[in-house]
């Protein structure tokens, strides 16, 4: 069950039209994950399945590192595993990433969400689902980006990482980032963190990664969640996460053009029936055709 | 309606019993299905999901009333599509559509049981459904878990979006083709007794479907006979 914090501003509700009330503008926050301090413990995970009270029901081993095997309604982050040869350096890198939503700040779980109020956008950016507005249509899977919300057999409800909403509205930090013993995972205000990064990245730029760099794509104007990766030219090395992600155009035409020739032609439609029975009037039959039909029946007989 | 000189006028059966409760069966779950989809279409309409007890009960109803027209759509294809068939005549009827709109049909050729008007309608609606029925598929975690199952593919997820758009721009259509239909059976006067009581007057036949009552009266010499 994911909640609303009232303690946020609203900056963007789902399926609303109008303005939303007036709220306080928060300073952005973000997490950082550091991909290159992870040693892939999990502590973040089992914080994340503590705080929130999830529990996912144990599966089978079939030899790989991932455990679970994906996100699911109740592992809401999960740490990737992917080894790569690094030709330039000659070895094997062992590239760990937890993965989980990335908070967007152009979210296109809710752009696609077509119940009011079961998507929201703090305005610290956190992005949140709202169970009990929520009607388990599925759009914000294919709304998102990234592959994140998984709907519930269960209740049939989506969820995904809320960034602890419920922690960051008294001044906590993320579970993960809490329990993350090398600090791969910082929270705080968004341009704090990009300092951080900054830092990072100088470091690892300094050790020969030339391509070192902070991962916060333009394409969904930044993201709230954001990594140092070593090779920020090789994104999809990490598990595949996109190079360029972006909300697809096809949802773009979905929700946005879509909607609005899709009326527009209803009402035209249905306007037409209206002009032309005002101009036309009723197609009556007349005594005439009546007595034709009976000369018929006479004839044919 | 006019009174042959006080008498009743000749009936014409037009649609026998089971045609009719096919018809209804599909008109009212399509009313159901255009109700909550546009809901879920244009937040400005959401408000129509508390006609099924809310958002959550109209988004799991959805996918299984379509598949009730699905089947009652069926039923009405294998019914009328020989009738729907299109001929020659047909395409003189469409470049006379000024005459058709004007309601003068003194100009337009004899029509059998259905006008080209009415045969776009039947195949439109029919590839509409089709690809509706396809479409929602790739929108229904359950169907589509099942068909997945069945027929050994994974639908990727742009295909999923893909299939939310065409989805929608399909109901669109369906929807526009719908209000053409109420309009056409409201503006011809004498048609909706056709779908209710089953018959339509002898002067409705003569004055819109010519063909189709001259082959009705020469089937019996009795007198015409129900026909789907």
């Amino acid at each position: 069950m994911s909640q609303l914090q009232p303690a946020f501003g609203l900056a963007k509700r789902s399926a609303t039209t109008g303005a939303l009330p007036p709220a306080k503008a928060e300073t952005p926050v973000a997490k950082m994950i550091d991909v290159s301090k992870c040693i892939g413990c999990k502590a973040c995970q089992v914080a994340c399945m503590e705080w929130n009270d999830l529990r996912q029901d144990i599966e089978e081993n079939v030899g790989v590192y991932e455990n679970p095997h994906d996100l699911t309604p109740n592992a809401w982050t999960l740490m990737r595993f992917a080894e790569w040869e690094n030709p330039e350096r000659g070895q094997l890198e062992w590239l760990i990433r937890k993965d989980g939503c990335m908070h967007c700040q152009d979210p296109g779980c809710l752009k696609a969400c077509p119940a009011p109020g079961a998507i929201v956008q703090y305005s610290n950016g956190i992005v949140d689902f709202i169970s009990a507005n929520c009607i388990g249509c599925g759009y914000c899977v294919k709304g998102c980006p990234f592959n994140i919300p998984r709907i519930s057999t269960a209740d049939n409800k989506a969820y995904k990482c809320t960034l602890c909403s419920d922690r960051v509205a008294v001044g906590q930090g993320p579970a993960c980032a809490k329990a993350c013993p090398t600090k791969a995972i910082t929270f705080g205000t968004k341009d704090d963190m990009k300092k951080l990064a900054a830092e990072r990245v100088a470091d690892l730029k300094d050790r020969g990664y030339s391509k070192a760099g902070l991962y916060d794509p333009p394409g969904v104007q930044g993201t709230h969640v954001m990594y140092v990766l070593h090779h920020l030219d090789k994104a999809p090395l990490y598990a595949g996460l996109p190079q360029n992600p972006r909300i697809s155009p096809l949802v773009e035409l979905w929700k946005g053009a879509g909607k609005y020739a899709g009326l527009a032609l209803l009402g035209v439609t249905a306007a037409f029936g209206v002009v032309h029975h005002l101009l036309a009037g009723a197609n009556r039959v007349t005594h005439e055709d009546e007595e034709n039909a009976e000369k018929l029946r006479g004839g044919g007989a | 309606m006019s009174q042959h000189r006080g008498e009743a006028p000749l009936q014409v059966p037009r649609y026998s019993g089971s045609a009719r409760i096919n018809h209804w069966v599909v008109a009212i779950s399509f009313v159901l299905l255009m109700i909550s989809g546009l809901a879920l279409f244009h937040p400005s309409l959401y408000w129509l999901t508390g006609l099924f007890g809310g958002g959550p009960t109209a988004r799991w109803l959805h996918p299984w009333l379509g598949v009730v027209l699905v089947i009652g759509f069926l039923g009405l294809f294998l019914r009328f599509f020989v009738a729907n068939l299109p001929e020659r005549t047909d395409w003189v009827w469409l470049a006379r559509l000024r005459h058709v709109l004007a309601g003068r049909e003194e100009y337009l050729p004899e029509v059998g049981k259905y006008n080209a008007g009415q045969k776009f309608v039947f195949w439109a609606q029919a590839f509409l459904v089709l690809v509706m029925f396809v479409t929602g598929i790739g929108l229904w975690p359950v169907g589509l878990a099942y068909f997945e199952q069945l027929l050994g593919f994974k639908a990727t997820i742009d295909q999923r979006r893909l299939a939310a758009v065409i989805h929608a721009g399909a109901a669109v259509l369906t929807i526009a083709i719908w209000i053409i239909h109420v309009y056409a059976a409201i503006w011809v006067r004498g048609t909706i007794s056709a779908m209710t009581r089953g018959t339509v007057t002898g002067g409705w036949a003569w004055r819109h479907h010519r063909k189709w009552l001259r082959k009705e009266i020469g089937k019996e010499p009795g007198g015409p006979q129900p026909a789907e």
